[in-house]
């Protein structure tokens, strides 16, 4: 045993930022003793289990099952890839920034198609920015100044259990002293939701109306009177009563979720969001922001975006950046049965996703990067263990509200960062590539 | 029958977020990821007690789970993130790229 008794190595590490969900609290503090987590101070209950449990149900690196040593995995996976005529690459949400940039990297090399958890979250979101544009703030300006604050389909209660207290609901600001007391909340689904009993209203509408709503919301903001007497199963004088507070407040600030991103409409329903609340700008100062899921899931889509134009779901086939959901997103790729290889990065894609698609994914060869033991490493022909980004790698996350934040690495891994990882497959693909005979590898993989 | 048929929402839930560290073969997250939250009314219509299996039907697939009275309303059902809900949900996407995960038509009725 290393462990020697009675010496005792006890660190306190502060301001240690949570990778576990959109909020990224960099307020933590983690006991360690003797290299273990012992103690997680000022998380909530999901960060505090990210913690404490991290050492719980730890992969192995293995081949076709059978043990292998990490040196043999990133061999098998680079040939895997360098071989793979269409090959995806997808995760990627759960790891640090530059890991993130390395596997674009990758795609670019080997021409892959590269999507994150994003795809089947907040893509439409993102897309729906990228359409209309969107008036937004930091949490930190809610904290200070929101005095109105809507959660539409989703739920922070149990999604993001310290937003509220850090930053929406009780939190004390600059011209929020009083905290609850100087905001009205109100939360809108098709379910009370846990959410419903910090609000100061709810109000319950039926599944699949939020882009009905929305549109009769915008029409009643222009002076329009409407026909119907009710939209989405409320009556139009209580949306008449919500635009009057939306109006009247001096700061507002619409958060959604997946309640709109995931139902009919998918990302009209935030185009019709972000446009009811842009054209609100004309009465009063009003924002939006959507309630981000994974701990650096905002830092893949800025990558990305920075590096080829589009958020994901971007084809690297042709040398260049294509971008097309609905065709190049990890849901119509694999439910199509596309793509040839795949790179699972920080996901457990066959425990997430749909029937077809997973089944797919069992059916090609497949490489799993991740520290844990998932439904994908169960069936994954090469598993390549890690460093958990945020405890035993550091890096830098940004915050659902586009903050870069430094994750520091509390405990040390036997296992290798993502980066890392990425970097070694790299680098063996691109000696693959050349084939020993120096030839510069072209953008776009081999078929250019 | 009209009383079988319902929107499935699914979503996330804490103790599925919190059971999900123990892995996914752990009591507690396969506890909470097979429990359909219903309606106090709509169980008594479907005759069932708390705590009766159910099989969910979906245009592309089916899941046998637990039913269980929550706060929802009548005509809604709700459900955890996770395997069973894989079960349920399809693949197309409308060339969106998101399938439709909430919102879904779905008939419960008794099993065994």
């Amino acid at each position: 045993m290393a462990e020697s008794v009675g010496v005792k190595e006890v660190k306190v590490i502060e301001g240690v930022t949570c990778p576990f969900c959109g909020v990224t609290c960099d307020d933590l503090v983690v006991h360690v003793e003797n290299g273990k987590i012992k103690e997680v101070k000022n998380a909530c209950v999901l960060g505090k289990d990210t913690f404490m449990h991290h050492l719980e149900g730890w992969a192995t690196p293995r081949i076709q099952g059978k043990p292998a040593t990490i040196d043999q995995c990133i061999d098998a996976a680079a040939e895997i890839l360098a071989k793979a005529k269409y090959p995806l690459i997808y995760g990627l949400d759960s790891t640090e920034l530059q890991a993130q940039r390395k596997s674009i990297e990758l795609a670019d090399l080997i021409g892959a198609n590269i999507d994150h958890t994003s795809s089947v979250c907040h893509a439409p979101s993102l897309q729906a920015v990228q359409t209309v544009g969107i008036s937004s703030c930091t949490v930190g300006e809610v904290k200070n100044r929101a005095d109105l604050v809507i959660f539409w389909g989703c739920n922070p209660a149990e999604a993001h259990p310290r937003h509220p207290s850090r930053y929406s609901v009780t939190a004390k600001g600059l011209f929020t002293p009083k905290g609850k007391k100087d905001r009205m909340v109100i939360h809108v689904d098709v379910r009370p939701t846990p959410t419903a009993r910090m609000a100061d209203a709810f109000i319950q509408i039926k599944p699949n109306s939020d882009y009905e709503i929305f549109s009769a919301l915008r029409a009643l903001l222009k002076g329009h009177e409407l026909d119907q007497a009710e939209v989405g199963g409320v009556a139009i004088d209580e949306w008449k009563t919500l635009l009057e507070k939306m109006k009247s407040s001096k700061f507002g600030i619409l958060y959604w979720g997946m309640g709109l991103t995931m139902t009919r409409g998918k990302y009209l329903n935030i185009v019709a969001l972000l446009t009811l609340t842009q054209e609100l700008n004309r009465f009063t100062k009003f924002q939006a922001a959507p309630m981000r899921g994974h701990g650096n899931v905002v830092g893949m889509a800025q990558v990305l975006t920075w590096q080829t134009g589009f958020p994901f779901a971007v084809n690297m086939s042709r040398g260049y950046p294509r971008f097309n959901p609905g065709e190049y997103s990890v849901a119509d790729l694999l439910a199509h049965g596309e793509v040839d290889a795949a790179l699972i990065l920080a996901a457990d894609a066959i425990g997430n996703f749909p029937a077809k698609m997973a089944e797919h994914l069992r059916s090609i060869p497949m490489i799993a990067v991740d520290p844990k033991e998932s439904e994908t490493t169960k069936v994954a022909t090469v598993v390549i263990p890690t460093a958990q980004a945020g405890i035993a790698a550091g890096g830098m996350a940004y915050r659902m509200d586009h903050i870069p934040l430094v994750m520091k690495k509390v405990v040390d891994s036997p296992y290798p960062s993502d980066r890392e990882v990425l970097e070694r497959i790299i680098a063996k693909v691109v000696a693959m590539k050349n084939g020993g005979n120096g030839a510069p590898v072209r953008a776009g993989g081999a078929r250019g | 029958m009209s009383e079988r048929r319902f929107t499935l929402i699914t979503g996330r839930t804490t103790k599925q977020g919190r059971s999900v560290h123990l892995g996914k073969g752990a009591r507690e997250f396969l506890d909470e990821i097979s429990t359909l939250q219903m309606n106090p009314k709509d169980i008594e219509v479907l005759g069932l007690q708390e705590g009766d299996q159910v099989r969910l039907s979906t245009r592309d697939g089916s899941a046998v789970v637990k039913c269980k009275k929550g706060d929802i309303p009548q005509g809604l059902v709700f459900i955890a993130y996770g395997g069973f809900v894989n079960a349920l949900v399809g693949s197309d996407t409308q060339a969106t790229g998101m399938p439709n995960t909430k919102g879904i038509e779905v008939e419960v009725e008794r099993h065994g």
